[in-house]
């Protein structure tokens, strides 16, 4: 029940596309931030009934118990060959995937590639954490070099595990892809950042200019074994400086 | 109804056209090339979509989403471009999406080669992929089949919300035969099928829907198994198909499929010529297989002779039926070798006909 006061404005409120649920999501993790991040834009355009959501294999596996909308799980690297289906079917729906980095970067390299070059006018929202969460803190494509994983025990060596995928600058110079920027959730700033990116990508979408992807640096302090605020540290000072802020096309 | 000259594979699309298929997928692989490129001429003119994938594993979570919007979608490949979807058949069979899968079956294992098999069998009709399900398995025998077997596999889809897989071969594929291009009325159609209230549309008027194959909580996949199994049992009672030539006073039974089956049936007929009571049993399923009707028949004939293009597959199912009741042999031609009515012909009448005394 909502409290009627008079003297107070309210300011903040959990979104309606959000589920009034606890998550399982870690401290310090950034997967929350971001599922409310999107909701947030989901309310603020009105398309709640109109959305699609795709959720990975990963930690964000079971968003749909966080999501108020219609949600499918698609198989590993594999939502941007989901989403081009139900998208093709449905032009006027708003059709967005939800992948980390060993889902987008590693097994999915050829749907996401694919999908972007043949400009889907669909939303990507690619949740970097340098780190395979669910399956225990193994090395991802993302990793940074030196980075310890657990298949990285003395860190990441470019010598025999190849370097961190930019897979963000990669997708941008195809003409297919009509918007993708880089944002991250490591401060406030940052966060009202990605909210912008990730509105504007579904944005992008109502317009139909085609395949827009927001990458979003996210924290991972369970497996990078630090504190939340050594995680948030981190990622400002080694994440985002190999991993640059900003947007990296726009068409 | 007009009857057009036609290959097996441009006979499927056309099927697929009737169905009312509003999307395809595909990547190219020969034998099955003529179905893409006929999805690619037909489907646009019909409104539908048609996308060239970049691999058989984007094609088939293309046909998952276009499914879950409740549209009718198809797939086609040959065998190891099938082996590729089979990630995306289980996730489909798991989120009971319907949707149609065309295997133009060619030589393997690995590359193979290019020629017509039956050695996908085993792949088709016992998973295939991860976890526990079937799909439903047809087996074609000629272009007109090949176009209403297609019709059927999209209302069994539907009806049973599951993927249907048709296995074809090489030859079916390409070989070209009068079709008579039935109106979608005069198939076997529901129109019940459309309705479907489990896809995403977006959640307008109504909760929320989640299409998902994760059972994380105690029990609760036990749970769903046990749910597609009860499926499953009801499949194998309700839509076995199979048919049987001259097996009512039947000696020897062949047991053939598709390609096979035609060669069988001419190879009865001659030995009816000759006086050996031959027939034939084809299974039209091969998943859910005929299994009773072989029984049944086993009960009375003296031997079964099993025909495949393959080191034997299909014979274990056979062996299952007959459960020891009658003598099995079998025939088979692998790598892509096609059997031939007159070897046929001649291994039985070798085996049937008194021996000439030999000299003394």
């Amino acid at each position: 029940m909502t409290v009627q006061c008079n003297t107070m404005k309210k300011v903040f409120t959990r979104p309606k596309s959000l589920r009034d649920v606890r998550t399982h999501y870690c401290p310090g993790c950034g997967h929350g931030v971001i599922h409310r991040l999107i909701c947030e834009a989901i309310d603020e355009l009105g398309i709640r009934e109109k959305v699609i959501g795709i959720a990975p294999v990963g930690c964000a596996v079971i968003a749909y118990d966080y999501w108020d909308f219609d949600t499918t799980e698609a198989a590993h690297g594999r939502p941007p060959a989901v989403a081009t289906g139900i998208k093709r079917m449905m032009p006027d729906r708003i059709v967005f995937t939800y992948q980390g980095d060993g889902d987008l970067a590693a097994i999915g390299t050829a749907e996401i590639i694919h999908a972007a070059n043949r400009g889907e006018n669909i939303s990507v929202f690619f949740v970097n954490n340098g780190t395979y969460g669910m399956t225990g803190g193994q090395m991802a494509p993302t990793t940074l070099l030196n980075q310890k994983t657990t298949t990285t025990p003395h860190g990441r060596d470019a010598k025999t595990a190849g370097y961190p995928l930019k897979i963000s600058e990669m997708l941008a110079i195809l003409p297919g892809t009509a918007y993708l920027e880089r944002v991250s959730t490591h401060s406030p700033k940052e966060i009202l950042k990605a909210r912008a990116a990730i509105k504007k990508s579904f944005v992008k979408q109502i317009e139909n200019k085609g395949f827009s992807m927001v990458e979003i640096l996210s924290a991972c302090p369970t497996y990078w074994k630090m504190s939340p605020q050594e995680a948030v540290r981190h990622m400002e000072k080694a994440v985002a400086s190999y991993y640059p802020l900003g947007i990296l096309t726009e068409k | 109804m007009k009857k057009v000259l036609m290959s097996g594979n441009e006979a499927c699309g056309e099927g697929a056209m009737i169905a009312g298929c509003r999307f395809y997928a595909g990547y190219p692989i020969t034998p099955q090339n003529e179905l893409t490129e006929y999805m690619a001429r037909r489907m646009p003119e019909t409104g539908g979509v048609f996308i060239q994938s970049e691999s058989e594993v984007a094609a088939i979570n293309m046909v998952f989403g276009a499914s879950l919007t409740g549209a009718r979608a198809m797939t086609s490949s040959s065998s190891p471009g099938i082996s590729l979807k089979q990630e995306g058949i289980s996730y489909m069979a798991a989120c009971e999406l319907p949707a149609v899968i065309i295997n133009m079956v060619r030589g393997g294992p690995g590359l193979g080669n290019i020629a017509p098999a039956q050695s996908d069998y085993f792949q088709a009709t016992k998973g295939g992929g991860h976890g526990d399900y079937h799909l439903i398995v047809l087996g074609p025998s000629s272009a007109q089949e090949m176009m209403e077997l297609t019709v059927l596999a999209f209302d069994l889809a539907d009806k049973y919300r599951t993927p249907v897989l048709i296995l074809g071969d090489g030859l079916i594929g390409q070989m070209m035969e009068p079709v008579l291009v039935n109106s979608r009325q005069s198939l076997v159609v529901s129109k019940k099928l459309t309705t479907k209230n489990w896809v995403l549309t977006g959640c307008k008027g109504r909760d929320p829907r989640i299409v998902k194959s994760l059972w994380l909580n105690d029990g609760a996949l036990e749970a769903f198994n046990r749910k597609l199994g009860e499926k499953y049992e009801h499949i194998k009672r309700a839509e076995t198909r199979y048919e049987a030539v001259r097996t009512e006073d039947a000696d020897i039974v062949f047991v053939g499929y598709g390609s096979v089956a035609r060669i069988l049936r001419a190879a009865v007929a001659r030995l009816r010529e000759e006086g050996i009571r031959a027939g034939l049993l084809r299974p039209i399923t091969l998943w859910p297989f005929p299994q009773a009707a072989i029984r049944q028949l086993s009960k009375k004939t003296k031997k079964f002779v099993v025909v495949e293009m393959s080191m034997g597959q299909m014979l274990e199912d056979v062996e299952l039926a007959v459960a020891g009741n009658a003598k099995i042999e079998f025939y088979g031609r692998p790598g892509g070798g096609i059997p031939h009515e007159e070897e046929i012909y001649q291994r039985v009448i070798a085996r049937h006909k008194v021996p000439k005394q030999s000299k003394k």
